[in-house]
């Protein structure tokens, strides 16, 4: 197949691009919508918003979740906000600040089209939400609150205690309720997609595996849409929920969608630091602590092991204020990720030894509860602070906290034009499932944004252009390719169940993780990745000799779940390292140490480089094709970042 | 330091909702006091594994006590033993060497077991599609500030909005009610202007299907809040008769002069 990357992103003023283009795409007439069935797989923000406004507008939606309830998608875990551009604050903020601030956050490796139309939208989503009802916080007049999070030196973020993610995405499953009442809305949970359908080149349905009776079975539909989330669990150890995976992405990968940027994954700076080896995930604590909280290490490596409230003032090294004067404590999150990693590094790092080495640097909020009280900061960060102390058994209003960088976010993902379809027409693919906003770095309180921007106010447009452009010929389940795809899965499944080795899923999962954490984690370098690029092919070949899985798959068999997806992770995991291989630059969350600027920040290296690398499967997992969208920057021109 | 500790466990297992089940004993030696209860439970299972049996299945899922999807009654009590806690995150400092530890699915007519600690909770689901929502098509929101809402209200809604919908609640209750559950979603939309249209139609037939599902009823025991991870307040249960009294004069109402449902 001759791939070729055509963005469609309209040209002309980009403030009126998205206007125009709506006017321009085509429409599904309200009587005849129900005639068209939409399958919309992942239930969080981008799935749930989008099957819910499809459903609204009359479609025939099939809503695929592998949880028990659509509401448990792990947007929900999202604690800090969700940016938008109203200016309630009178402090400057504008459509198009949110918008340059996202261009330059996400060191121009994202396409500018896309972006301002994301931060056009994000004023309607704040509307939308309150008037679901999603409790927002508020001032005492009642007017809705703001804060400033991460990095931006705007106050745009609006937020829900510390559980601004849970809120909007109970949002969004209420709404997909009401559909599913209404019925609209088809709603499997418990159903994990397996496959892709494609019938002459057309995405036309998925395969999928009920998790309870094992049951593999196709649903055909007229667009198909993946909002799966993203693929940060390949590391082992993230933020991710347990069951977050790449699998949906990846088989539709293997079906000829492109993906692109996989490098591009982002370290969150503030997460809980790894206890011990066997250690399941990691938790994060939003970023909006940096607000209040000052991040320090001991000056002399001597120190490290000492009750912090022993080290004297002078021996402290408060260093993001000190190499960030202007920003201090909130430079974006590749900044204070990989500055916690070289001063551990440097053996200067807190907190319990694993694996003989300390990983861990003070947040500490000794100073704010000085200046504000403990229960102005009891009142702010409470629940952080719970959660801290569950975890870790200490209370962080006596010491202070400890914390490392950790996964946390793909920016990479199936490649989307602006209509946010993937190379494969009539598959769709939205929220953090896609690459299309963040470039190689997302700003703080943006995933949210970008969930519900693409799920309520993107996919209704667009998946009504397609079906009112394509044409469609009738299929059915004896159709060959669906046949191939159902024979496909079930032999997959047979082959998984039928290893016999002596190694768990999980345990070939950590050590894939291993070497993707230590290789083409927070700072990479040609020398690791080609290790990686050689380990990996071995671990893939052993874990199809060597794995183990009990049970059957004609019942609930969670390590068979486990051992599908890894076996996705082994090839995901390989892009990921070639991706980071190929782009030999630094830029945003990708740091090449080969690429460093005096300052020891990312060296972009834009005359090179400033395109998305979007591969293509070739049959040879190995030996995927690499295809090239060059990157126009009309409005924000690329200038190195400097947060000093 | 760490200190490790060796358990015994007695696990319920159940191999489908068809099957009887029953308890099964295995042990948890040289379990780190810094795991959390879940991590404990992969610990069991990589070993179970690696003796060629099946691992005992349970639900979890964020494992930062957010998503609802984990839930084991743990020596008798619903997330175990410490308060506003849920199971991934109750770690296992809070045992000691030599304790033999209960699990057990949560136990409730409407939430049948489906494998070992892995129960159906549909009914919820089903309970919040009967009207757990306020009607607001995308496109059709009016500015967001519009409409002032006064911090108290704003700040209760969020009391109530919390529910993880984990349904320790129901697997307290001596009734197996969901009385808890039904009233924090109906509070948090019944405090807010925005669900006020909506209100005691909303409850009605969110008490309606509840009552369907096969739950009981509320008799006031309380130990929904007790069990509640999100410490979500018995007083909305209050706040929800109240609204069902009125729904009911409403709805007698509109009968008596033949008005619509309003």
């Amino acid at each position: 197949m001759a791939i070729k990357l055509e963005s469609k992103a309209p040209s002309g003023p980009i403030e009126t691009r998205w206007e125009r283009h709506r006017f321009e795409m085509k429409l599904v007439n309200p009587a005849n919508r129900r005639k068209y069935k939409v399958i919309v797989v992942g239930t969080g923000l981008a799935g749930g918003a989008g099957a819910a406004s499809l459903g609204e507008m009359g479609y025939n939606v099939l809503s695929f979740c592998y949880q028990d309830s659509p509401r448990r998608a792990h947007s929900i875990a999202a604690q800090g906000g969700i940016n938008a551009a109203k200016n309630y604050k009178n402090d400057g903020d504008s459509i198009y600040r949110l918008f340059y601030d996202t261009v330059k956050g996400g060191d121009f490796r994202a396409r500018e089209s896309n972006v301002y139309r994301l931060a056009q939208l994000s004023v309607a989503i704040i509307d939308q939400c309150v008037a679901q009802g999603v409790p927002f916080a508020r001032e005492y007049g009642g007017l809705l609150d703001n804060r400033s999070f991460g990095g931006a030196q705007v106050s745009r973020t609006f937020y829900a205690r510390g559980q601004t993610g849970q809120q909007l995405l109970l949002g969004a499953y209420q709404s997909l309720a009401r559909q599913t009442e209404a019925g609209t809305v088809k709603s499997f949970p418990r159903t994990e997609m397996l496959d892709v359908i494609v019938v002459n080149g057309v995405a036309r349905g998925i395969v999928t595996r009920d998790m309870v009776s094992g049951k593999v079975e196709a649903h055909l539909a007229d667009a198909v849409v993946l909002a799966t989330g993203g693929y940060g669990n390949v590391f082992f150890l993230s933020t991710n929920a347990k069951g977050c995976n790449g699998t949906a992405v990846w088989r539709a990968h293997r079906k000829g969608a492109v993906f692109a940027n996989p490098c591009f994954t982002q370290i969150h700076p503030t997460c809980i630091p790894a206890a011990g080896d066997y250690q399941s995930k990691l938790t994060l604590m939003s970023e909006s602590l940096r607000n209040d909280g000052r991040v320090w290490v001991p000056k002399n490596a001597d120190d490290c092991a000492k009750d912090p409230a022993e080290i004297a003032e002078k021996d402290r090294d408060y260093y993001l204020e000190r190499i960030y004067p202007s920003f201090g404590n909130l430079v974006p999150r590749d900044i204070a990720s990989r500055r916690a990693k070289m001063v551990c590094d440097e053996g200067r790092g807190v907190g319990s030894e694993v694996d003989g080495v300390r990983r861990g640097v003070y947040l500490d909020f000794r100073d704010a509860i000085k200046r504000l009280g403990e229960g102005k900061i009891r009142e702010r960060y409470g629940n952080l602070f719970d959660m801290y102390e569950r975890i870790t058994g200490e209370n962080p209003y006596k010491v202070p906290m400890r914390i490392y960088p950790a996964t946390h976010y793909t920016m990479g993902g199936l490649w989307v034009d602006y209509n946010l379809m993937t190379t494969v027409p009539g598959l769709f693919a939205a929220g953090e499932a896609n690459f299309s906003d963040h470039g190689a770095n997302r700003l703080g309180a943006s995933a949210l944004m970008q969930g519900l921007a693409d799920g309520y106010f993107v996919l209704p447009y667009v998946i009504g252009n397609y079906l009112a452009t394509a044409q469609l010929e009738k299929i059915d389940e004896s159709h060959i390719e669906v046949k191939r795809a159902l024979a496909e899965v079930e032999e997959r499944i047979d082959k998984l169940l039928s290893i016999g080795g002596e190694r768990t899923p999980d345990s070939f999962h950590r050590e894939l993780g291993n070497i993707i954490w230590n290789q083409c984690g927070m700072a990479r370098n040609a020398k690791g990745l080609e290790n990686a690029l050689e380990k990996i092919p071995a671990l893939r070949e052993e874990f199809w000799k060597n794995l183990k899985v009990t049970g059957t798959g004609e019942s609930l068999n969670q390590t068979l779940e486990k051992a599908g997806r890894v076996a996705d992770f082994m090839e995901l995991g390989e892009l990921m390292c070639r991706d980071a291989l190929a782009r030999d630059e630094s830029c945003g969350c990708h740091y090449r140490e080969e690429h460093v600027t005096e300052e020891g920040e990312a060296k972009r290296n834009d005359s090179d480089y400033q395109y998305v690398a979007a591969w293509e499967f070739s049959g040879d997992v190995s030996k995927p094709t690499l295809h090239k969208e060059s990157l126009e920057f009309e409005y924000v021109k690329p200038v190195q970042r400097s947060y000093k | 330091m760490s200190k490790n500790m060796n358990l015994t466990l007695h696990v319920w297992r159940q191999k489908a909702a068809s099957d009887a089940g029953g308890f099964e004993t295995y042990k948890a030696d040289d379990i780190s006091e810094h795991m959390s209860f879940l991590e404990m439970l992969d610990v069991v299972n990589e070993r179970l594994l690696a003796d060629g049996k099946e691992p005992i299945a349970f639900d979890s899922d964020c494992r930062e006590g957010i998503c609802g999807m984990c839930g084991l009654v743990i020596n008798g009590v619903p997330h175990g033993p410490n308060a506003a806690t849920t199971t991934c995150q109750l770690h296992m400092r809070h045992f000691s060497d030599g304790d033999e530890i209960t699990i057990e699915p949560w136990r409730a007519h409407a939430f049948p077991v489906l494998r070992d600690l892995v129960v159906d909770r549909g009914a919820f689901d089903r309970i919040i599609q009967a009207g757990g929502y306020i009607s607001v098509n995308a496109g059709s929101a009016p500015e967001a500030n519009g409409l002032p809402v006064p911090k108290p209200d704003a700040d209760k809604a969020m009391d109530a909005a919390q529910c993880i919908g984990c349904g320790a609640c129901v697997a307290a209750c001596p009734n197996a009610s969901a009385m808890l559950f039904v009233a924090a979603k109906a509070s948090h939309l019944g405090l807010l202007p925005q669900g006020q249209t909506e209100r005691y139609e909303r409850v009605k037939n969110m008490v309606a299907q509840m009552d369907k599902e096969g739950f009981g009823h509320c008799t006031n025991h309380y130990e929904c809040m007790k069990a509640c991870p999100k410490e979500i307040n018995v007083e909305f249960i209050a706040r929800l008769n109240r609204d069902l009294v009125r729904a009911t004069l409403i709805e007698k109402e509109h009968e008596d002069t033949g008005g619509g449902t309003g």
